[in-house]
């Protein structure tokens, strides 16, 4: 790996960020909407401003947040923000920073993701592998096809069906929430399993909502390989069906599903804020839907930077990774 | 040579209607996703013939009705009597996605054609910016600027417009990479070589060609736009005042439904959401079978 072939992907990481940061920036202030001017509107509509003082507070807050410089400044004042980590401060929570908003919020996430991806990934593989097996029991293949039919069901509407059938039919496991109403957070076995408790069904909606799509790409790959001649040639050599399917096939089966998790970061991502924001769980998803529904403008850019900065990052640390994995491939 | 003519006379080539039921047989997903996707036509079809549409907008009916003969799919907090609410809904999902699919279709087409097809600055423009703008979740810049349009304004066309301005990089790679190797083809050399000009090569030769890529093309599009919908609106980011699918499970769950009881408020359009997007991708795949007919598996 030549250090040209880095500093390439180092350069296209920027122009990926420096395109979000530029469309984040624009597309807001091409709109009529003031979020400054809404946000003390909605204010003085619950009484205690005189009509003179809201206008004199809200240029004080225009100028607070740099709103009444030029165009083209506040744009490269907003890139050297970003440059620096500095994303800003909330409208609606001041003076809490941006930044810390996602320091409070983004372990919940990030715990959430790490779990559900990886069970997702390995489950999805190994069902898609054993899908395209030959020798596979004809009920295991039955039952990991089937899994095919999920693929394309969003993991918002599994969320909702999980609570409907789970939560709200059996009673199993509760309705959203972190952890049950009275209890008081403290670190003790029983409140780390009341939180994982609640952490069961959004787990579960996000596992099964990526699992299709993991069977489907397993299984293709697996048809293709079984014809190769390498496996053949394994075969003949009197080689166990057990060492042919997991040194000759699953692992030459897995190396573009690794490609494939790359390109899907983003999906996976957007899925768990999304899943998150159903279930009332405080990751970041939830934060930003909080932004939405207040317009609160700063978190919801700083928020959509932060993530599609870790994406673009992800990618390239996997594409990165991928000689590792596969010593034919040698980036230069 | 008389006998010969005379057992083809004898066999039977079998109608075009039999040729593609034996080919639906074989391709299990495409029938399966074209039967659900009828069915959902015809629910909705026979819906729109039928019902009130002031049914479905609030007070109409009376609100937090079950299920019951009079109210098939009950009624909400709000007095919308969610069976018209999940036809009309049924109509604007399919209205967003036919549109914003197709609109994305025609652009990828053209962009990944005259990229491919030219070559030079203009390929190297085109797929870079494809490049730059694919890792960036679509979502996030949906949410941005669904979110800076007036809520009072946005429309299903408006928002079908939004899902399409980032939805036509995924087609126009596509369509570059088979024109990039459809120009290679020698029955491409032959066309230029017996002086047909740029336009005839363009529509008589590789178009054709790629039909079944653009089909392929459009049902991932549609697909992609009826997603991208259903994100945006279930956080809260549609038309508001319509009964889109997203719309009422995210009005359903901002009243929080299942704590409440109103379990059939959400679980129509989940069904219903379901039943679309799972249909969907298996006339994708069974179409990819049919396009790429080296990936075929048989069984």
């Amino acid at each position: 790996m030549s250090l040209k072939y880095i500093g390439q992907r180092i350069l296209y990481l920027f122009l990926v960020v420096w395109a979000a940061s530029t469309i984040t920036f624009f597309i807001p202030r091409l709109s009529s909407r003031n979020p400054v001017r809404e946000r003390f509107a909605e204010l003085a509509r619950m009484g205690g401003f005189a009509p003179a003082d809201l206008e004199k507070i809200i240029a004080d807050y225009s100028r607070a947040f740099g709103l009444d410089k030029p165009l083209f400044q506040q744009y490269f004042d907003y890139l050297a923000g970003i440059a620096r980590f500095d994303l800003g401060v909330s409208l609606n929570l001041y003076p809490k920073t941006v930044a810390m908003l996602l320091w409070e919020s983004l372990p919940w996430t990030i715990g959430l993701l790490i779990v559900t991806t990886i069970l997702a990934f390995v489950i999805g593989n190994l069902l898609g592998a054993l899908s395209a097996w030959p020798q596979t029991p004809n009920w295991i293949r039955g039952f990991a096809t089937s899994f095919v039919m999920l693929q394309g069901v969003p993991p918002v509407l599994l969320a909702i069906l999980l609570i409907f059938f789970i939560g709200f039919k059996l009673k199993l496991a509760p309705l959203g929430g972190v952890y049950s109403i009275g209890t008081i957070p403290e670190f003790s076995l029983s409140f780390i399993l009341n939180l994982l408790w609640h952490q069961m069904l959004p787990a579960l909606a996000l596992i099964f909502g990526s699992l299709g799509g993991w069977v489907l790409s397993m299984r293709g790959m697996g048809v293709t390989i079984q014809g190769e001649d390498y496996v053949t040639y394994a075969e003949h050599k009197g080689l166990g069906a057990r060492t042919i399917f997991r040194d000759y096939y699953l692992r030459n089966a897995l190396l573009p599903q690794v490609t494939g998790f790359a390109l899907a970061l983003g999906n996976v991502v957007v899925n768990a804020i999304v899943v998150e924001s159903i279930f009332g769980l405080p990751g970041v998803g939830s934060v930003l839907f909080a932004a939405i529904r207040s317009n609160d403008f700063l978190v919801i850019y700083g928020i959509v930077l932060f993530i599609t900065m870790g994406v673009a990052t992800l990618m390239i640390i996997v594409e990165l990774l991928y000689p590792l994995l596969d010593p034919r491939i040698k980036h230069t | 040579m008389s006998s010969v003519s005379l057992n083809q006379n004898l066999i039977k080539r079998p109608g075009r209607l039999v040729l593609l039921g034996r080919y639906l047989r074989r391709n299990p997903s495409l029938t399966i996703g074209l039967a659900i996707m009828l069915g959902l036509t015809i629910f909705t079809v026979y819906g729109l013939l039928t019902i009130n549409p002031k049914d479905a907008y609030p007070l109409a009916v009376r609100p937090q009705q079950p299920p019951s003969w009079k109210y098939p799919l009950g009624t909400d907090f709000f007095g919308r009597d969610l069976y018209p609410a999940m036809v009309i809904g049924l109509w604007q999902t399919a209205i967003i996605g036919l549109f914003a699919g197709a609109l994305g279709t025609i652009v990828g087409t053209v962009l990944g054609f005259l990229s491919a097809y030219f070559g030079g600055i203009l390929d190297k423009t085109i797929s870079t910016i494809c490049q730059i703008l694919i890792p960036i979740p679509a979502f996030l810049i949906h949410v941005i600027i669904a979110g800076a349009i007036d809520k009072r304004s946005v429309t299903i066309l408006t928002m079908a417009f939004v899902v399409f301005m980032l939805a036509w990089m995924g087609p126009t790679l596509v369509i570059r990479a088979q024109v990039l190797t459809m120009k290679e083809r020698q029955f491409v050399s032959v066309a230029k070589l017996s002086g047909m000009n740029s336009f005839g090569i363009i529509f008589r030769e590789i178009l054709p060609n790629l039909l079944p890529f653009i089909a392929a093309a459009f049902v991932n599009q549609v697909f992609q736009a009826v997603f991208a919908s259903l994100y945006l609106s279930v956080v809260g980011l549609g038309p508001l005042r319509e009964p889109l699918l997203g719309n009422t499970l995210w009005s359903a769950q901002s009243q929080a439904a299942f704590f409440n009881g109103w379990w059939w408020w959400p679980i129509g359009p989940t069904v219903a959401l379901a039943l679309i997007l799972a249909s969907l991708a298996l006339i994708n795949m069974g179409i990819d079978e049919l396009a790429n007919p080296r990936i075929r598996t048989s069984e």
